[in-house]
């Protein structure tokens, strides 16, 4: 870069020179417009975050059912609300390590079995009132008790006993668990005051910004919280628009009405990628797309069978057709590169006519139609990939016959209830939380009926090791489990992707969760 | 009694009973749908513990019978409950939807029903020659091409590319009348296409069958200019049909748009019902079929009443 370039970029850095402006001379200079805007993303960069402005999300997720109660999150639309409102004891950064939040930190005993989270002094709630342990510990009563009906309740069924102490609270196990405060970063366990046990509904948190207007399935408006703790939250307005509506959702960003747009279908994002206004961000993630069969139900019972239905599925084909590339080919465990812990060397299962059609000899299968249940509801493209999977299967002479079920009703009538049908998980933020959730035998959401003493022991073995490296051979272990005994088929695991506006800045790539784990109102800012 | 009096309060008692009727088969049909308003909150995190405590706080586990008849007692007194779901007064939200439901129909239906009108009075004047068959074919296109695609055809080429209108309909109180006004063009437009081919063709068809009358003859005989015998003497002789086609579309304006709502992002009544029916969430959804059910019931009485009045021989029976 020469001398006049790199004045201008500290000008930029300064506040002095517009992005136009900068652009304009650099073309006299000679330098590229590509090679420009990059200098002067990199100069905006350095002069940090600017404060101001009215971010508007255009959001898919919401309807006119939504509620502000964090118990009740299960969709885009309030996960976001909450994540502008309020805040978790802690947070899981984009590097997989435990950021500090509302804890300022966090300590187990050797064993694992009792944590204390050091609480932050000073914090205000949006009512005014100060934050103390005992809001905290009503909390997570509200989301653990008898009476619970909160997303977060089966992530909380470990606990034994919680206590509120000053500046301090603690959470003592039944049973040792390295990653509790992994748990403790959920998006449902926002700390309300009182707990919410009040008013679980009324939208007051700790968070940057707070409530102005709330009509669900519409929108949801919130302004800055002047004593908001943390430096976070740039914007003086967030707005979550809510656009079901696909082509409604990219029109309004293309159209500049929103700044921010999730769930971008993949057969538009290219297109949508090359608008000189926008930007589009896929993320790796920890979801996944599957086909789930139920290990202990005829004809599935038989691990042949299962085997012969894992190698008869073209994974590549299915993540270029269905994801037309927005994600990334599965292993049939429900584990990736995107967690922790992961072993890389777990080898891939390849497609295999010949392995399929020899596994289903072996199955003794008497040649019956197998079943397979989906709908669109299951995830985006979930009837295009099991007609791709059928063919392939066809091919290798197993009789595959697809069912379309109503999307309306899935989740209750046919996913965990029918034995072999399409699903979708949205991973969880460690290894350990994922198979003690769908894969250890008393889950509640074993969705596979994968029942084997082994895989428990190992699962609670790997809980009280300490030792990471201990720790990745036990996981390593139980992927192979899974992959070769499981009930899980999984094709592949989906990007998020989401289109930002080029007026914003201060995008980080983050795992954890679509719209940078939801901190897109906190981290970016107006350029 | 008045016999004009008597009909209307007879079709008041009758419109009143059929509500009840509508009321109890929605309720039926809701309850038959798979699965309740617990499962489709908690979705696929559901738990048994949490269903049961959900199903308790909704108070889902009492007789569903009782649940009707609790909510039939809060509706004859003007309460419509609270939303299962998100807790929210439903008079409430259904109020503010209500509210932009009936303003876009208003506004569609200002533009489409007088245009209508005078497109098939323009098609009459100029029967079987090309003005006619002009208006015929342009408005049987835009009737044939499903809404949303208009739709999406119009949020592209106006909105996206020419940068005239807003592609989202939202509107929200602190917008001013005329942000509202532009921010509802787009649905306007495409409502308008929708409606107008049914009620042109209709005043087209029902003007037609009068003009072979002899007092039509007459008309023209007395040297009344083509215009003037279709406006003053064909018309108001027409009025009956064509207020009931009017009429139909207007309730299609009101119950119909769901698609155009979803498409522009409107928040109506259609979207809000809609997803309160995957939510299954049985008060919300019993408001707002009685509400759609009043709207049509009472349109259709309203064309009934004008057709009497309109009708000599039927407004003086024997």
């Amino acid at each position: 870069m020469n001398e006049q370039l790199t004045h201008m970029a500290s000008q930029v850095t300064a506040g002095k020179l517009t992005r136009r402006e900068f652009m304009g001379k650099a073309a006299a200079l000679g330098v590229s417009a590509a090679m420009a805007s990059t200098i002067f993303a990199d100069a905006a960069r350095a002069a940090g975050p600017k404060k101001g402005g009215d971010l508007k999300l255009g959001l898919q997720g919401g309807e006119s059912t939504n509620s502000l109660d964090p118990a009740t999150y299960a969709s885009s639309v309030p996960y976001m609300n909450g994540r502008h409102f309020g805040d978790t004891l802690v947070e899981v950064a984009a590097d997989g390590t435990i950021e500090p939040r509302l804890a300022e930190s966090v300590e187990g005993s050797a064993d694992a079995k009792v944590w204390t989270f050091k609480l932050r002094q000073g914090v205000e709630f949006h009512n005014g009132k100060t934050m103390t342990s005992e809001d905290v510990l009503k909390t997570m009563q509200r989301h653990s008790n008898e009476d619970s009906k909160s997303g977060a309740l089966g992530i909380m069924k470990g606990i034994a006993s919680m206590k509120a102490d000053g500046e301090y609270f603690q959470v003592t196990l039944n049973e040792s668990n390295a990653d509790l405060p992994y748990l403790m970063a959920d998006y449902h366990l926002i700390i309300q005051p009182d707990g919410g046990m009040d008013n679980p509904a009324a939208g007051i948190g700790t968070g940057p910004y707070k409530l102005e207007v709330d009509e669900p399935g519409v929108r949801h408006l919130f302004s800055k919280f002047e004593n908001h703790w943390s430096d976070y939250g740039h914007f003086d307005s967030v707005e979550n628009v809510v656009i079901n509506d696909s082509t409604a959702r990219t029109a309004a960003l293309q159209s500049g009405q929103v700044h921010i747009a999730n769930r971008i279908e993949p057969k538009v994002a290219d297109l949508l990628g090359r608008a000189p206004t926008v930007t589009i961000q896929s993320t790796p993630g920890r979801g996944h797309y599957v086909f789930i069969m139920h290990c202990d139900t005829a004809p599935f019972d038989s691990n042949e069978l299962r085997l012969a239905l894992k190698y008869a599925i073209n994974r590549e084909e299915l993540v270029e057709k269905v994801l037309r590339g927005y994600g990334s080919i599965g292993n049939d465990m429900p584990i990736n590169a995107a967690y922790p812990l992961f072993d890389e060397t777990i080898p891939q299962r390849e497609f295999s006519i010949e392995k399929a059609a020899e596994h289903y000899k072996k199955s003794g299968h008497d040649g019956s139609p197998i079943i397979l249940r989906v709908a669109d509801a299951a995830f985006p493209g979930a009837v295009d990939a099991a007609a791709l999977f059928q063919q392939t299967a066809q091919q290798a002479g197993i009789p595959l016959e697809i069912k379309r079920e109503p999307n309306d009703g899935y989740w209750s009538e046919v996913w965990n209830v029918q034995p072999f049908c399409a699903s979708y998980w949205g991973g969880r933020p460690v290894q350990d939380q994922m198979y003690s959730t769908a894969y250890l035998s008393t889950a509640d959401w074993n969705d596979t009926r994968f029942k084997l003493k082994e895989f428990d022991d190992l699962l609670f073995a790997a809980r009280a090791e300490l030792d990471p490296a201990k720790r990745k051979a036990i996981y390593s272990q139980m992927g192979m489990m899974v992959r070769d005994q499981g009930g899980l088929i999984c094709p592949m695991f989906n990007d998020f992707v989401d289109a930002v506006s080029n007026q914003l800045d201060g995008w980080e790539t983050d795992p954890n969760g679509e719209l940078m784990n939801g901190q897109v109102s906190r981290k970016m800012w107006f350029a | 009694m008045h016999p004009v009096i008597k009909l209307v309060s007879q079709r008041i008692a009758l419109g009143l009973l059929l509500l009840f009727g509508a009321s109890a088969l929605i309720f039926g049909l809701t309850e038959a749908l798979p699965g309740d308003a617990a499962q489709a909150v908690l979705g696929q995190s559901a738990t048994p513990e949490a269903l049961a405590n959900l199903r308790e706080e909704m108070g889902l586990n009492r007789p569903a019978l009782t649940r009707y008849f609790e909510w039939l007692g809060g509706i004859v007194q003007g309460d419509m409950g609270t939303s299962l779901t998100n807790k929210l007064d439903i008079a409430t939200s259904i109020g503010s939807r209500l509210g932009n439901t009936l303003f876009l129909a208003f506004w569609a239906a200002l533009v489409s029903v007088p245009l209508a009108i005078f497109l098939g009075l323009l098609a009459v004047r100029y029967r079987n020659r090309w003005p006619d068959k002009l208006i015929s074919a342009v408005t049987l296109t835009t009737i044939s091409i499903p809404e949303f695609l208009i739709g999406y055809v119009l949020v592209y080429f106006v909105a996206v590319k020419l940068g005239m209108f807003s592609p989202l309909a939202m509107i929200n109180d602190s917008m001013s009348f005329w942000q509202k006004l532009n921010a509802i063009a787009l649905p306007v437009i495409v409502l308008t296409m929708v409606v107008l081919a049914h009620m042109m063709r209709m005043t087209r068809a029902a003007i037609l069958n009068v003009m072979q009358s002899a007092y039509v003859e007459t008309a023209e005989l007395k040297g009344l200019s083509n215009f003037k015998v279709i406006w003053r003497h064909a018309l108001p002789n027409a009025i009956a049909p064509i207020v009931n086609v009017v009429m139909l579309n207007l309730a299609y304006l009101v119950v119909g748009v769901v698609v155009v709502e979803v498409v522009f992002v409107y928040p109506g009544m259609g979207q809000y019902l809609v997803d309160h029916v995957t939510k299954r969430d049985v008060p919300v959804v019993l408001a707002c079929g009685v509400i759609f059910a009043a709207i049509y019931i009472g349109l259709n009485m309203v064309a009934d009443i004008v057709a009497i009045l309109a009708n000599p021989r039927l407004r003086h029976p024997k």
